[in-house]
């Protein structure tokens, strides 16, 4: 058996066949049971080692052969499949509750084998290709027959796209500096046609309008989904590229224009968070902040290693998952996401209100939730390297702070004849709670995470060892 | 070389068209001489089966789109001469070619490839950004997507020839096109131009 099977063309398989299922409770319960046994199986399982069950032996091999190239996951891309099969586990078995697990469950599973695949492929530039086919898939995933395509979808499909020839290209460059590498020139060229890939890719100033447009138009479930794929699988990528070419992490210029870049993302994120007039749009700036605190965390990689990048990744996603999810409930019970239309709706929806408040607040790095440590420990980094760059990105978590003081007044602001009830299904009360739960439990034990998270640098050669 | 420079010709002719006309019918006629076009150029740097799937894959994407459009009843699109814009498209298209002209030399002299390839290539691209750049139409998106990815598709080929790449490229061709037919069956209330 091949480990390409089992963690790439298994979920695809299953995601595909699940688009027949109608019943959304199985296709949920089937996408969500496959990605947590492929979470359990790749930290269980090892791979390119015998193994006996009863008479029967196999061994998961690491390579597949593909039209002459090849997919390789080795045991050092385990952790990292436990944690994106993990996350996709909790995505999809939420779902039913938001009614999205039809749309969620199957696409979701087919994203995911494919961006596997993207870490697997080799020569790894190949991933852009890879990663341009899930940008594809989005469409149907949020978009349903009956909404029309907005602004938002158009520009995230137009930007993704656009991030394919600039990296496809610069492996051209890559073969060349391979071959010379005291080519300044071409050197030059392949680091301006590969910022600019990265920059649509992660959606950098300016190309970052489609998150907040995108957030206000759809889902915000599904839109929360499609935000902790694509910025995950774009910073792997991107990290990719610094940890294989030496040229990339001893660049002296590296860290400078990474530290302004997310600096420029935290604060933007942040202070364009604290004056919107939407949740949802909200929502979209907090993933802007977010992504430009995994480019900090790549600043200080020379003085820090790559341990701050990795940190981030879990309580990102339990914030952005319940966050989207009590959004999601609100929206369905609401004219808009816009301020006006969600005032007083934590009387009757206190327990969606109270979980989206967590949410947000997590993602600010208030204390005692899941957020905090993480973002204590980068600013405290950033500090010693240089101030202005730690002080922009308080600046931009005191903006999404801000942000949240104002959708808490808007939620509490009820008409006093308005009575308080809790409206929200069973389901969605129990993942509420759940999700609230492991922000403070993981916001006052943040060591829990650490037997994954310590295996998860291994993913990358140079910068994990 | 002198059907290469026709095949750049018959780029910028299908490009000119494709920018100035809003009716789709014109519009995805503009699409299969381009990709017809594109073939031609893509031959000069692989043989002729595998530059024959570029050729196939866009014209599936055409057919893909068009049967949607055909489908949703649509009336071909209110053409509004050319004092609503029309000669600006126009000129904008001539610039965009004369400009991927110049560029072509150098591009040529970068990577060792034939001057009317870069230029057909460029001028793909230059079109494609130009219809992304001025619309927010579905229809014109994609198509303006699909141009920019037929460009770049002609350069890469001169300089990478791997089966994996040709497959994945032809794959997200016909996604794009898939992508576009589903926007429009979604937003067909709106008349697509």
């Amino acid at each position: 058996m091949n480990a390409s099977t089992l963690w790439i063309f298994l979920p695809i398989l299953t995601g595909a066949l699940l688009l027949f299922l109608r019943n959304q409770r199985w296709v949920a319960f089937v996408a969500g049971g496959l990605s947590f046994l492929l979470a359990l199986t790749a930290w269980l399982l090892p791979i390119e080692t015998t193994l006996a069950l009863g008479s029967y032996a196999f061994k998961l091999s690491s390579t597949f052969e593909i039209l002459g190239r090849r997919l390789i996951l080795t045991t050092n891309e385990q952790p990292i499949l436990t944690l994106i099969y993990g996350a996709a586990a909790f995505w999809f078995i939420a779902s039913p509750s938001v009614d999205k697990a039809h749309r969620l469950a199957p696409l979701g599973l087919v994203q995911v084998g494919v961006l596997v695949a993207a870490l697997a492929v080799e020569p790894f530039l190949y991933a852009a290709l890879l990663i341009e086919v899930a940008v594809l898939l989005t469409t149907p995933l949020l978009l349903s027959g009956r909404d029309k395509p907005g602004r938002g979808l158009l520009r995230f499909i137009t930007f993704q796209t656009l991030a394919m020839p600039f990296i496809l290209f610069t492996g051209w460059l890559l073969r060349g500096i391979e071959a010379d590498p005291g080519a300044s020139a071409l050197i030059r060229q392949a680091a301006i046609l590969l910022a600019t890939g990265f920059v649509f890719l992660l959606a950098v100033f300016p190309f970052h309008t489609w998150i907040p447009l995108l957030s206000e138009e759809t889902s915000p479930y599904l839109t929360g989904f499609v935000l902790w794929v694509f910025p995950t699988s774009a910073l792997l990528f991107a990290t990719g590229f610094v940890d294989r070419y030496a040229w990339i992490r001893t660049a002296p210029q590296l860290p400078q224009i990474l530290s302004t870049v997310g600096a420029l993302m935290v604060a933007g994120g942040g202070l364009m968070a604290a004056f919107q007039n939407n949740l949802g749009r909200i929502m979209g700036y907090a993933v802007i902040l977010e992504t430009g605190f995994s480019l900090l965390t790549l600043s200080l990689l020379k003085t820090q290693g790559i341990d701050l990048f990795f940190l981030l990744f879990v309580p990102r996603l339990l914030a952005l998952a319940l966050w989207a999810l009590c959004l999601d409930i609100l929206r369905q019970n609401a004219a808009s996401l816009s301020l006006q239309d969600v005032r007083g709706l934590a009387r009757p929806w206190p327990f969606a209100s109270v979980g989206l408040i967590f949410a947000h607040l997590s993602m600010a790095g208030l204390p005692a939730l899941a957020g905090f440590p993480i973002r204590l420990a980068i600013l405290e980094d950033l500090a010693t390297v240089s101030l202005s760059v730690a002080a922009w990105a308080f600046i931009g978590s005191v903006g999404l702070l801000a942000a949240a003081v104002r959708t808490i007044a808007i939620l509490v602001a009820a008409p006093a004849e308005l009575a308080w009830e809790a409206r929200e299904s069973w389901p969605q009360r129990l993942f509420i709670i759940l999700g609230g739960l492991a922000l403070f439990g993981l916001g006052a034990f943040p060591q829990w995470v650490l037997p994954l998270l310590n295996r998860l640098p291994a993913i990358f050669e140079h910068l994990g060892g | 070389m002198l059907l290469n420079w026709l095949a750049g010709v018959l780029i910028l002719m299908a490009g000119i068209g494709l920018f100035v006309s809003r009716d789709w019918r014109w519009n995805l006629g503009a699409m299969a001489l381009q990709y017809l076009a594109a073939f031609w150029l893509v031959h000069a740097s692989w043989p002729l089966a595998a530059s024959a799937v570029k050729l196939i894959t866009g014209w599936m994407a055409c057919a893909a789109l068009g049967m949607t459009l055909a489908s949703a009843r649509t009336e071909p699109g209110k053409e509004h001469g050319w004092r609503d814009g029309g000669f600006f498209r126009l000129l904008a298209a001539v610039l965009a070619g004369l400009v991927a002209f110049i560029l072509a030399t150098r591009l040529s002299a970068w990577l060792g490839i034939a001057p009317p390839i870069a230029w057909g290539s460029l001028t793909l691209m230059a079109v494609g950004l130009l219809l992304i750049g001025i619309t927010t139409q579905p229809l014109r998106v994609i198509l303006g997507l699909l141009t920019l990815l037929a460009g770049f598709e002609i350069t890469y080929a001169a300089i990478e020839s791997s089966e994996l790449v040709t497959a994945a490229q032809s794959v997200i061709t016909l996604g794009l096109a898939l992508t576009g037919a589903y926007l429009l069956v979604a937003a067909k209330e709106e008349t697509p131009q």
